[in-house]
């Protein structure tokens, strides 16, 4: 198979080394019959900041329960720092959607964030975390870095839907994670919020290396250093930069007189800053077929796949 | 009132309620916070399975009862995890099958005819003195199984996908509260009936988590409520002479709607004067 040859990252990106964080090769995954993923690639390499696009039911979700290893792919390989994903898990840090969370649960923020030292040690039995004064000290320092300071005798339940997620981030800090993975973070944040929350992810990028999956466009705004586009496929661009091809890819045809269909063609007006994709230097993708693509081969929108049904 | 204090039964009645509650505000919480309420029905009710065969074949009862709500519970948890959006019918079924087979089995045994009544009300009045060493049993092993593993229990009843990403046992974890819940939940019935026992697994977490700030104090407060509603209902039953069981009940219930009536007001008048 082939290898994604390696790009330069973004001018000013910080901390980007070529050192492979991610490597998945030629993965293939399928509930039953019905493929989810098929002959996927991925490269992501430290300090870079990836975000994960794709309409619902694409495989998005999938791809990342796979690099947690809470799947396991019917064939292709799936790499963490060298070895299983099984054995990177407690150099992961895991912010799963929120939706995974009870929200009426009796346990204040500063349980909830000491909960992230869980995993250190195995079993059913005994302690895994001791509440001792490091550990809260730690939490503590978490929860500021998030912007949470002086929340911690807080109920879960009485925070907003961003502050929930700042929350559920700082918990996934505390394992000092070299590798963040966050899924649909923005789901139960108002679109002001979401905005602010892609920002704060930026900040993170440095002595993390993040993975973002997300459906929500905002994230156009972010610092991101590399974008995959999923949907059953997956096409991987270095750079960041939406254009109207990649949100045909994620959003299908539309008319120019659907909303929809306007608002892709106004797309590369929206975000004027960002670099367009085509500006680019080409990177590995991959098609169906498993060929090699480059990113700029445009006119026409990389093969738009077979839509896939939502799960 | 307090002359009812030097009867006998009525001490045994309320040792047994102190102890029901016990058991009761630890496995309620983990039924509530993991959202086990209807599991936790099927489980009791299909225990009626297991009594129906001890009558049958002249097996002991609560082993038997034990034994067949354990198996039924696994096969429920079992769906539960795997299938979620069938759990909800995969129960159902469990619940009623179980409790034909007891009733179809009785009905098929000649002579003496257990007393379904009793199954569901139980007799908290006439508790024997075996079956109060056999709850306080069943607290200490419950209390030391909930206190060595309360961690792993707090992390993957919050979010468990998050437990499960940190290598956490989850699924160990569902099948030992299911397991819990079934094991408690036939013991208490043999006391105080199936009926007081879904009230009592129900009504005091609910009330405990409006104001609890973690597990355990939550465990406390549901079995202090409990504790009330029990001596509340006692004193009912003995002033009116009405059945104690319904008598517990109905002070239980009528806790829960106080609470939630003052907490309906007290939200609307936060919306009048916000802050």
């Amino acid at each position: 198979m082939h290898m994604p040859s390696s790009a330069p990252g973004m001018p000013g990106a910080p901390h980007t080394s070529h050192e492979p964080v991610i490597a998945v090769r030629d993965l293939c995954f399928a509930y039953g019959d019905e493929p989810v993923l098929d002959h996927v690639d991925l490269t992501v390499e430290r300090g870079e900041f990836l975000a994960v696009l794709g309409p619902n039911g694409g495989g998005k979700t999938t791809l990342l329960k796979l690099l947690l290893g809470l799947l396991t792919p019917r064939s292709g390989s799936v790499t963490l720092f060298d070895g299983a994903p099984k054995a990177a898990l407690p150099r992961i840090g895991y912010v799963p959607q929120y939706s995974t969370a009870r929200l009426d649960f009796p346990v204040t923020v500063l349980d909830v964030v000491l909960m992230g030292l869980a995993g250190t040690r195995r079993g059913l039995l005994g302690r895994h975390w001791s509440r001792d004064a490091a550990s809260i000290d730690r939490a503590r320092e978490a929860l500021e870095q998030v912007g949470l300071s002086g929340m911690e005798k807080r109920m879960v339940g009485e925070l907003s839907g961003g502050q929930r997620q700042r929350a559920v981030v700082a918990r996934a800090l505390m394992a000092q994670p070299e590798l963040l993975l966050l899924d649909e973070p923005t789901a139960s944040i108002d679109p002001q919020g979401s905005f602010c929350f892609f920002e704060f992810l930026g900040t993170l990028r440095g002595p993390h290396t993040l993975v973002v999956v997300s459906h929500d466009l905002s994230i156009a705004t972010s610092t991101f250093s590399n974008v995959a586009f999923v949907n059953r496929t997956l096409v991987h661009s270095r750079g960041a930069g939406l254009t109207p091809e990649m949100l045909t890819m994620l959003y299908g045809h539309h008319e120019k007189t659907c909303p929809m269909g306007a608002f892709i063609s106004s797309v590369s007006g929206l975000f004027p800053v960002l670099p367009r994709m085509d500006e680019l230097p080409p990177v590995a993708t991959t098609a169906p077929s498993g060929s090699l693509v480059s990113a700029d081969a445009t006119p026409s929108p990389a093969a738009p796949s077979p839509a896939a049904k939502d799960a | 009132m307090l002359d009812a204090l030097s009867y006998d039964f009525m001490q045994q009645a309320l040792a047994a309620s102190l102890l029901a509650s016990i058991a009761c505000g630890v496995i309620g919480t983990l039924v509530v916070v993991n959202r086990l309420v209807f599991l936790a029905g099927g489980v009791s009710h299909a225990a009626y399975g297991g009594v129906g065969l001890a009558f049958h074949y002249g097996w002991p009862v609560l082993p038997s009862a034990i034994g067949f709500s354990v198996a039924s519970s696994m096969l429920m948890a079992g769906v539960a995890l795997k299938r979620p959006e069938k759990a909800d019918t995969a129960i159902g079924v469990l619940w009623a099958a179980g409790m034909a087979f007891g009733i179809i089995l009785i009905d098929l045994t000649p002579g003496y005819k257990a007393d379904l009544m009793s199954f569901l009300f139980g007799s908290i009045l006439a508790v024997p003195l075996t079956d109060l060493y056999l709850m306080a049993a069943l607290d200490a092993a419950l209390l030391a199984m909930v206190a060595l593993c309360h961690q792993t229990l707090l992390v993957t009843s919050f979010d468990r996908e998050f437990a499960e990403a940190r290598g956490l046992p989850v699924r160990t974890a569902h099948y030992l509260v299911v397991g819990m819940t079934a094991v408690g939940v036939v013991m208490l019935i043999r006391v105080v009936g199936l009926v007081l026992v879904m009230a009592l697994l129900t009504i005091p977490p609910f009330i405990a988590a409006r104001s609890a700030r973690s597990l355990p104090s939550m465990m406390a407060a549901a079995t202090a409520w409990s504790t009330v509603f029990c001596v509340g209902g006692l004193a009912l039953a003995y002033r009116w002479d009405v059945t104690s069981g319904a008598a517990i009940i109905a002070v239980a219930s009528a806790g829960f709607m106080a609470v939630s009536g003052a907490g309906a007001l007290r939200r609307a008048i936060g919306r009048r004067n916000p802050q």
